[in-house]
Formats: structure tokens, C-alpha cells, sequence
């Protein structure tokens, strides 16, 4: 049976990520894994006339070359998942439009990339697709203007906040080839432990990315020790620490092995990045850009990543309603002939 | 040499003023709207006890400058016009005497927006 124990999808077919693809904005390529990602755009506008117009592009150019380094044709993409932060996810939904190929949007704030991931690999394993694409993007510019204040507003932050991260991550899931097997998702469910602040992600998802994981070990029996990492989409460095207490209540010592993608991709010292960094992007450029070659090098066997999404709308935050938090993983394993 | 000693407590009011909004930031999980509509409605109830003209009389800019200086300009322009035009002055002196703030910004902003572009 493909459903183990409450939560989790178990791939019997083991799809492959066959290629993948991560291109981001000018201060993630000064961050520490700049040299990982397949492009690095100098400009935020993307030669765009507006941000929301850029995050589009980052959108497309991922796919794009994910599609390419799998040397296939656009057209024999059969399904693309895809979603953003943005309202009615536009930078999905006009990128699909350029891209033409049958899509599903999916909204899961910053938890889409494995989300996304998971349906793909999903659909695969079912045979409804020979090549899913799943694929997410966010832009600095254009979430602060959604969730918090307008650039040019220029209003300061508060050092518990996060930095969204600009770029954009695919990645192309087939039934056979080589690369990384896709085995196991866990499907979170919505966590709220009451925080209201939208300067706060990091606190207000760790809960549910706890809950996450610890269901996925119950589910398919595994241990910590079965992993390499352990990586969550975008808890930063205080959600992070907030999340390992919350294993240790449990029992669970993860050490040196647990990771966030949102620690991972800047350096501390980089200007207003402050407790880390954040967005959809921010989990599916580290993974598909810097964990994916690491996993290729050999330098990891088995890894679960934790993708953690914030589902407010700025509506619900101005009406002092908490945000709900929900967190997807899936487990990836090294391929034969890697 | 004489030195004038408005520019000094200009600075210190001034800048005491904007220390108050930056440790309500710092310090209270208030967001910068709530910050910059405190400031606002204290120099609005500061001039209601006739306190802030003699802080602008002492200070200068100092007191002038700061958003609290919006809220007693509201404030300012509405009792001007009541005492004139009775009851119904409150609500047409309002923005008696902020119209300038008010169409100052809307047309700066306008002409900053044309020129630049912001960088993210």
C-alpha cells in the first residue's frame, strides 16, 4: 500500500529527479552557495519593468533549464505543479502561460517547493506522468509589498524577521534515469501556536515542521540515524533553534545533521538578512541548487527535506487573526549510477 | 562667538522624539504603522492641552519636523476653525493647516516616482 501509517506516501516506483535547476536574485549569488546555482541574476528587475514581472521570468528561466539539462522537449512536460507567495500566484500562473503545458497551481506559501515536489513525484509513481515538473519562485520586493511593507516605504525590520529570498527552483520528475530517487513524502498537517506577527515566520513554523518530521519517522519507522541531513525549508536561525528544543522535548537529537535552508543561503554578516532567509524560493533554490550537487558529488546518500510554509494572507494578519503554519517533506536517496 | 542654542535643543527634542519611536520599535512588537499613528495622535493630544506650540516656540524644528508635529497641526487647524465657524470648523480645519503636508507629499512623491526607481 502507498500510504504508510497516517501521513506519509511511499513511492514504489522510486521516480527520479532527473534534473533540476535553481537561478536567484544578486544577494543570494553574494551568499555563501553562490557559486551553486545555475544563474545568478546581477539585476532585482531581471530586465523586467517591475518585480512581480521579474519573479515571473525567475519562474520561467527555472523550468526552462531544468527541462533543458533533462534534454527533453517543452512539450513532453506532461504536468507542471507550480505556485508562489503572490495573490492568485501569478508568477506560477503567467509563467505557466508562457511555458504551455498542462499545470496545477498550488498555494502552500513557502512550503510549494515540496509540496509541489511531492505531487509530481506522486503522479509519476501513479504512471499519470512520464516527466512532472514542479516549480516555485518568490522575490524580495514583491513579498514585502504582499505581507509587509513596500520597499520604498522603507520601513525598518525588526531583527526576529526574515529575508525573502529572490529566485526561483525546478525540478523535472521522471520515471527512469539517473539521478536522485524520490521515495517517501510526508503531507503536514496546518499547525498554529497562536503568533500573529508577520516578522516572526521562523517561531511560528517550527512547530509545524516538528510535527512534520516526527510523523514521518512514526510513519515509515525510520530513526534520525537513517538521514544524512535533515533540512527545513525556512526556519532561520531562531525558528531553528526553537525547533531543535521542540525535538529535544520529544527525545529527538538530531545535532549537526539537522540544517535550514534559510541558515544555509546567507551569511549572517550579509546586510539585512537578519535571522535568516525565507520565501518559496528559499527551500527549492538550496535544494535543487546546493543539495542536489552535493548529493550528486556522494557526499550524501539519504536526505529529508522539510519545506515550511506561513498560510496568512495580509488580510487575516490585519484582522489579529494568528497564522496558521503547515510543513511538507520528502525523502531523497541517492541513484545507481550517480 | 555666540552660539544659538535653538540648534541644540532643537537636536536633543528632536532627536528625543524619534528615540521614543525607534525604542517602541526595539522594544514592543508594535509595526512601524503603529509607531508612526502613536506619534501622531500624542502631538495631537499635546496641542489639545495647548503643550506643544510652546515645545515648537522652544525647540524650532525640533518639534516642527517630527510626525507628533502632524498630529498638533490637526489638531491646531481644527480649533482654529471652530472658534471662527463654530462646531462644524472641526471638521473642515483639519487639514486647514496640514494641507500643505498632505500636498507636499503627494506631489514630491510624484516627482521622486518619475526620476527614480527604487532598487530593492
Amino acid at each position: 500500500m502507498p500510504l504508510l501509517g497516517k501521513q506519509t506516501w511511499q513511492f514504489h516506483s522510486q521516480p527520479v529527479l532527473l534534473s533540476s535547476a535553481a537561478v536567484v536574485g544578486p544577494k543570494e549569488g553574494a551568499g555563501p552557495l553562490g557559486a551553486e546555482f545555475d544563474a545568478c541574476e546581477k539585476d532585482p528587475y531581471v530586465g523586467q519593468e517591475s518585480w512581480e514581472k521579474a519573479e515571473r521570468r525567475l519562474f520561467e528561466m527555472a523550468c526552462q533549464m531544468a527541462v533543458q539539462k533533462a534534454g527533453i522537449a517543452e512539450s513532453a512536460v506532461d504536468v507542471l505543479y507550480g505556485g508562489d507567495l503572490l495573490n492568485q500566484i501569478i508568477s506560477a500562473n503567467f509563467a505557466a502561460r508562457t511555458l504551455s503545458v498542462p499545470f496545477l497551481g498550488l498555494f502552500g506559501a513557502c512550503s510549494t517547493s515540496m509540496e509541489s515536489l511531492a505531487l509530481a513525484a506522486m503522479t509519476v509513481d501513479a504512471g499519470f506522468a512520464n516527466y512532472a515538473l514542479a516549480a516555485t519562485s518568490s522575490h524580495n520586493s514583491t513579498a514585502e509589498r504582499q505581507f509587509r511593507y513596500p520597499t520604498e516605504y522603507g520601513g525598518q525590520k525588526p531583527p526576529s524577521s526574515q529575508c525573502t529570498v529572490t529566485g526561483a527552483g525546478a525540478g523535472l520528475v521522471a520515471k527512469t534515469g539517473s539521478g536522485p530517487r524520490l521515495t517517501h513524502a510526508t503531507i503536514g498537517k496546518v499547525v498554529d501556536m497562536g503568533i500573529t506577527s508577520p516578522f516572526e515566520m521562523g517561531p511560528a513554523m517550527a512547530p509545524a515542521a516538528v510535527d512534520t518530521i516526527t510523523q514521518h519517522f512514526q510513519d515509515t519507522g525510520r530513526t534520525p540515524e537513517d538521514y544524512d541531513l535533515i533540512v527545513t525549508g525556512d526556519l532561520a536561525r531562531i525558528g531553528h533553534k526553537i525547533a531543535t528544543e521542540l525535538f529535544e522535548e520529544q527525545g529527538i537529537f538530531l545535532g549537526d545533521k539537522f540544517k535550514d535552508c534559510g541558515i544555509l543561503i546567507f551569511d549572517p554578516d550579509q546586510a539585512e538578512v537578519f535571522s535568516g532567509g525565507s520565501g518559496c524560493a528559499c527551500c527549492a533554490t538550496v535544494t535543487y541548487g546546493h543539495l542536489m550537487k552535493r548529493m550528486a558529488k556522494g557526499e550524501l546518500d539519504r536526505i529529508l527535506v522539510c519545506a515550511t510554509g506561513a498560510l496568512l494572507s495580509p488580510l487575516s494578519n490585519q484582522q489579529g487573526e494568528s497564522i496558521p503554519c503547515v510543513a511538507h517533506c520528502v525523502a531523497f536517496e541517492r541513484g545507481e549510477g550517480q | 562667538m555666540t552660539f544659538d542654542l535653538t540648534f541644540l535643543w532643537a537636536f536633543l527634542v528632536g532627536g528625543g522624539i524619534c528615540v521614543i519611536g525607534q525604542l517602541m520599535l526595539d522594544l514592543t512588537k508594535l509595526t512601524p504603522a503603529h509607531v508612526m499613528t502613536i506619534l501622531v495622535c500624542s502631538g495631537a493630544v499635546l496641542d489639545g492641552f495647548g503643550l506643544y506650540e510652546p515645545l515648537i516656540k522652544f525647540a524650532g524644528a525640533g518639534a516642527s519636523v517630527p510626525i507628533t508635529s502632524f498630529g498638533n497641526a490637526l489638531v491646531h487647524g481644527a480649533m482654529a476653525e471652530a472658534e471662527q465657524n463654530g462646531i462644524i470648523g472641526i471638521i473642515t480645519g483639519i487639514f486647514e493647516v496640514t494641507s500643505a503636508g498632505v500636498s507636499a507629499a503627494i506631489v514630491f512623491s510624484f516627482f521622486a516616482a518619475m526620476l527614480f526607481r527604487a532598487k530593492g
